[in-house]
């Protein structure tokens, strides 16, 4: 066996050079700042560029602009930097610009603490631009996944023309660990779909069943319009309420849609078993060692890990649940997903455990939690 | 070339506004520059200098308040052939002007165009970062509270590598915008001018005072030889040429067998300057060169050179799922720091863990056997502890052994920290 040991932000900088990202640009905070320093090693002695921006507005203004120009691009911050980067959040989605961001979250709220981990922002991300429309947010367990999702998260933005979340944790980024790059199976690498030049170019025009605009960099023979305001297909202002609405319409079914090609999850499946234990982020690993000590005392329950977060699996969750009586879910807050797990499930009974102390939910905990509620 | 106005899109300013004479200006410099729509990018700020993109036929981006320049840069990196420029009234300078100063100390070939008409016209005229104290605005007394900013001082101190204040209504409008585009650098042009709309309802200004005003402030034009340098792009792509590519992460091959499989935990508690995380490290790696699977967690205030540091070991023959430590088979204490930060774990240990402990460090009441090391004796530096510590772990074949030990020092270091190992490595045996 060959193995290589890294943290999970070291194995995002290799996922992300490996799916072909050519840009970086972010500015230090702990727990996020060893991807900076990553993709400062690897990219401009390729010929890429890695920038230090003066504030985490900048950093993902510059990611915008330069994927704009036709560059795969990506930020890494945790919380703080998150809320600051909210107003170029939306700005991505709604105008459509590939993007990969990597929050390393920590405990909150506000500045919380540097050094410890949480999975506090799990529904901020989801929420927390302006107008609402979904997003993508892919959650790792460990470095295996840091580097197989960022690959995975570098296409769908390429695909879907979006921003795409990697929802890591201090204690996935932070903690080194063992990986054997050579058994991952990365996807085929995709690059944003480009317009065809037997025509005029429209830069939000969607053609035949594509659900995202064909893609010319800025700087092209053709010119390019990208604007934050309400559009139409030419990237002009538009008031047209039917243009508009139609429009939304499909920003949110390119996403939720789209989906059902990017459910990305784990199950550990026990036979006659009636409690799902469904979870996410370094949770799952407490998880599963805490079931197969279960096991071991002949009290078996079965495991979901959910990978895609957001937009909510949905058909996935209602179909794992069907044979069990009851759902276990843990998660490093003080309750977040759950509440998409009970609007799912109306008629389970579905228990929930979170903890935000700083400190990792212990596989003794969730036994406990699993045997007596 | 001729004009690159829209014809489709013609201005549609408040009537008088001189934001009308500064998009026919720039027009007027883009052909006397000889430059077709696809070689410029307009990057367009919110509020009414927010609209010129859609005036030219260009390629353009229209973003966030105050953020323009955040995606002309990285516009200009990804493409530096291409003119970039930046059109932005005085609120965004404002509101934007932590990334004002930022590139103005870059001097990255930008071309930043701030249409200041001294309010916010959009939204009903209030005060804005170049507003003057006597004014009447849509801020109440607001701004008899603030001194109006001058870019242009504040750009030339930043860096800028051109500076200009003009006037919209000044003749050689359209000459003066070439010079700052042609300049290889970043150029900041302050382009004083009327908002009929909002401002000269309430403040009288005229051409005439604009003139007058720009007349009495002081000059810029030296900043041009002060300021300059390299311009970012070039520079940049400069100093990466000068870099070799990274290596890729390190692959490590198994050619040792353990005979112990259990997983093993390990805690090495110890303080800032003791080589804590790089012991932890070598102990992972001697684990790798026997197929084990490892995890490390290093725990360390944020302040560094002082207090805790605490490295946490997990090897194992399968994958590790928990990263956290239950029980530790063996503790290694070096420093009070640490012992305090783990006082609970010490308590709840039991006979199952070997706790090695540097002479005369007070360890907690623990039903955990002890062994003393007492690596003051054989005059061993209080930074090498740790790694002394697992040279005893090795010759005990505890966890590891020697051979395991220096593979992953070999794989860790080069040279002279090699050969300091293996005397430390002699010196350990030694005693024992």
């Amino acid at each position: 066996m060959v193995l290589s040991f890294m943290e999970g932000n070291e194995a995002i900088g290799w996922g992300a050079l490996a799916a072909g990202c050519r840009f970086f640009a972010g500015y230090p905070i702990t727990p996020a700042t060893t991807i900076y320093n990553t993709m400062l090693k690897l990219l401009p002695s390729r010929g890429g560029i890695c920038l230090q921006g003066e504030d985490e507005i900048a950093s993902i203004g510059f990611c915008l602009g330069a994927s704009m120009a036709g560059l795969k691009v990506m930020t890494a911050t945790s919380g703080p930097g998150i809320s600051l980067y909210s107003e170029q959040i939306s700005f991505a989605i709604g105008s459509e610009i590939p993007i990969v961001i990597v929050d390393v979250q920590r405990l909150g709220p506000s500045t919380g603490s540097a050094t410890k981990g949480a999975d506090g922002d799990i529904q901020f991300l989801r929420w927390g631009s302006s107008g609402g429309l979904p997003v993508i947010v892919l959650a790792p367990v460990d470095a295996t996944d840091c580097y197989l999702l960022t690959v995975h998260a570098f296409n769908l933005a390429e695909i879907h023309r979006c921003p795409v979340f990697i929802a890591s944790n201090k204690e996935i980024s932070m903690t080194r660990e063992t990986v054997d790059l050579s058994s991952i199976k990365l996807p085929d690498i995709v690059n944003r779909r480009l317009a065809a030049d037997d025509r005029p170019f429209l830069p939000f025009e969607v053609r035949g069943d594509h659900m995202a605009p064909d893609f010319l960099s800025i700087g092209d023979k053709r010119l390019v319009r990208q604007t934050s305001s309400t559009h139409g297909p030419n990237g002009y202002i538009t008031t047209d309420a039917s243009v508009i609405a139609q429009n939304q319409a499909r920003l949110k079914n390119k996403i939720k849609l789209g989906a059902r090609g990017f459910t990305f999850y784990e199950e550990i499946i026990q036979a006659e078993t009636d409690t799902l234990v469904i979870t996410y982020g370094v949770t799952a690993r407490a998880a599963i060692t805490a079931a197969k000590a279960l096991k071991k005392a002949g009290m078996a329950v079965s495991l979901l890990i959910l990978k895609t977060l957001w937009p909510v699996p949905e058909d996935l969750i209602r179909n794992q649940a069907v044979p069990f009586k009851r759902i276990v879910v843990i998660e490093m807050n003080l309750g977040q997903y759950v509440r998409e797990i009970r609007r799912l499930l109306p008629n389970k009974t579905v228990d929930f455990y979170g903890q935000m102390n700083g400190e990792l939910i212990s596989p003794l905990r969730i036994k406990e939690v699993i045997v007596h509620g | 070339m001729g004009s690159l106005l829209n014809q489709e899109r013609p201005p549609v300013f408040c009537p008088g506004c001189s934001h009308e004479r500064i998009v026919q200006a720039l027009d007027d410099a883009f052909q006397r520059m000889g430059l077709a729509g696809r070689q410029i990018v307009l990057v367009s700020d919110i509020g009414c200098s927010g609209l010129f993109d859609t005036f030219f036929n260009t390629h353009a981006m229209h973003g966030l308040h105050g953020r323009a320049l955040t995606y002309a840069t990285g516009i200009k990196m990804a493409r530096p052939d291409l003119h970039v420029i930046v059109t932005m009234g005085d609120g965004g300078l404002g509101i934007g002007g932590a990334h004002v100063l930022s590139t103005c100390r870059r001097n990255i070939d930008l071309t930043l165009l701030i249409l200041n008409n001294f309010n916010y016209g959009m939204t009903g005229g209030q005060c804005s970062a170049t507003t003057p104290e006597n004014a009447l605005v849509g801020s109440g007394f607001l701004n008899r509270l603030e001194m109006p900013m001058d870019i242009c001082q504040v750009a030339g101190s930043a860096g800028a590598g051109y500076v200009a204040r003009l006037s919209a209504y000044q003749n050689d409008l359209a000459e003066k915008l070439a010079l700052a585009i042609g300049f290889n650098g970043f150029s900041l042009v302050d382009i004083q001018g009327l908002c009929t709309g909002r401002y000269t309802k309430k403040n009288k200004l005229t051409p005439k005072m604009i003139a007058d005003n720009i007349e009495c402030l002081p000059p810029v034009s030296h900043f041009e030889a002060e300021n300059n340098r390299e311009e970012y792009c070039s520079h940049y792509q400069q100093e990466g040429a000068r870099l070799s590519p990274a290596s890729p992460p390190l692959s490590i091959k198994a050619e040792f067998v353990l005979p112990e499989t259990d997983r093993q935990e390990i805690v090495i508690l110890g303080s800032a300057g003791q080589r804590i995380v790089t012991a932890g490290e070598i102990l992972c790696l001697a684990g790798i060169s026997a197929g084990l699977h490892t995890t490390q967690k290093n725990d360390y205030p944020i302040t560094v050179l002082r207090g805790h540091s605490i490295s946490e070991l997990v090897l194992a023959k399968e994958g590790i799922d928990y990263t956290g430590i239950d029980i530790p088979s063996v503790v290694i204490a070096l420093a009070p720091e640490g012992v305090a930060k783990r006082l609970e774990m010490l308590a709840g240990l039991e006979e199952t863990t070997w706790i090695l402990a540097i002479k005369g460090l007070e360890i907690p009441s623990t039903s955990a056997r002890i062994t003393e090391l007492d690596f003051h004796k054989y005059k061993i530096k209080s930074r090498d502890w740790a790694l002394a510590a697992l040279i005893y772990l090795a010759c005990k074949k505890k966890v590891l052994t020697l051979e395991m030990l220096r593979t992953a020092v070999g794989l860790k270091f080069s040279g002279k920290v090699v050969e300091q190992t293996s005397n430390l490595i002699d010196q350990v045996s030694e005693f024992l």
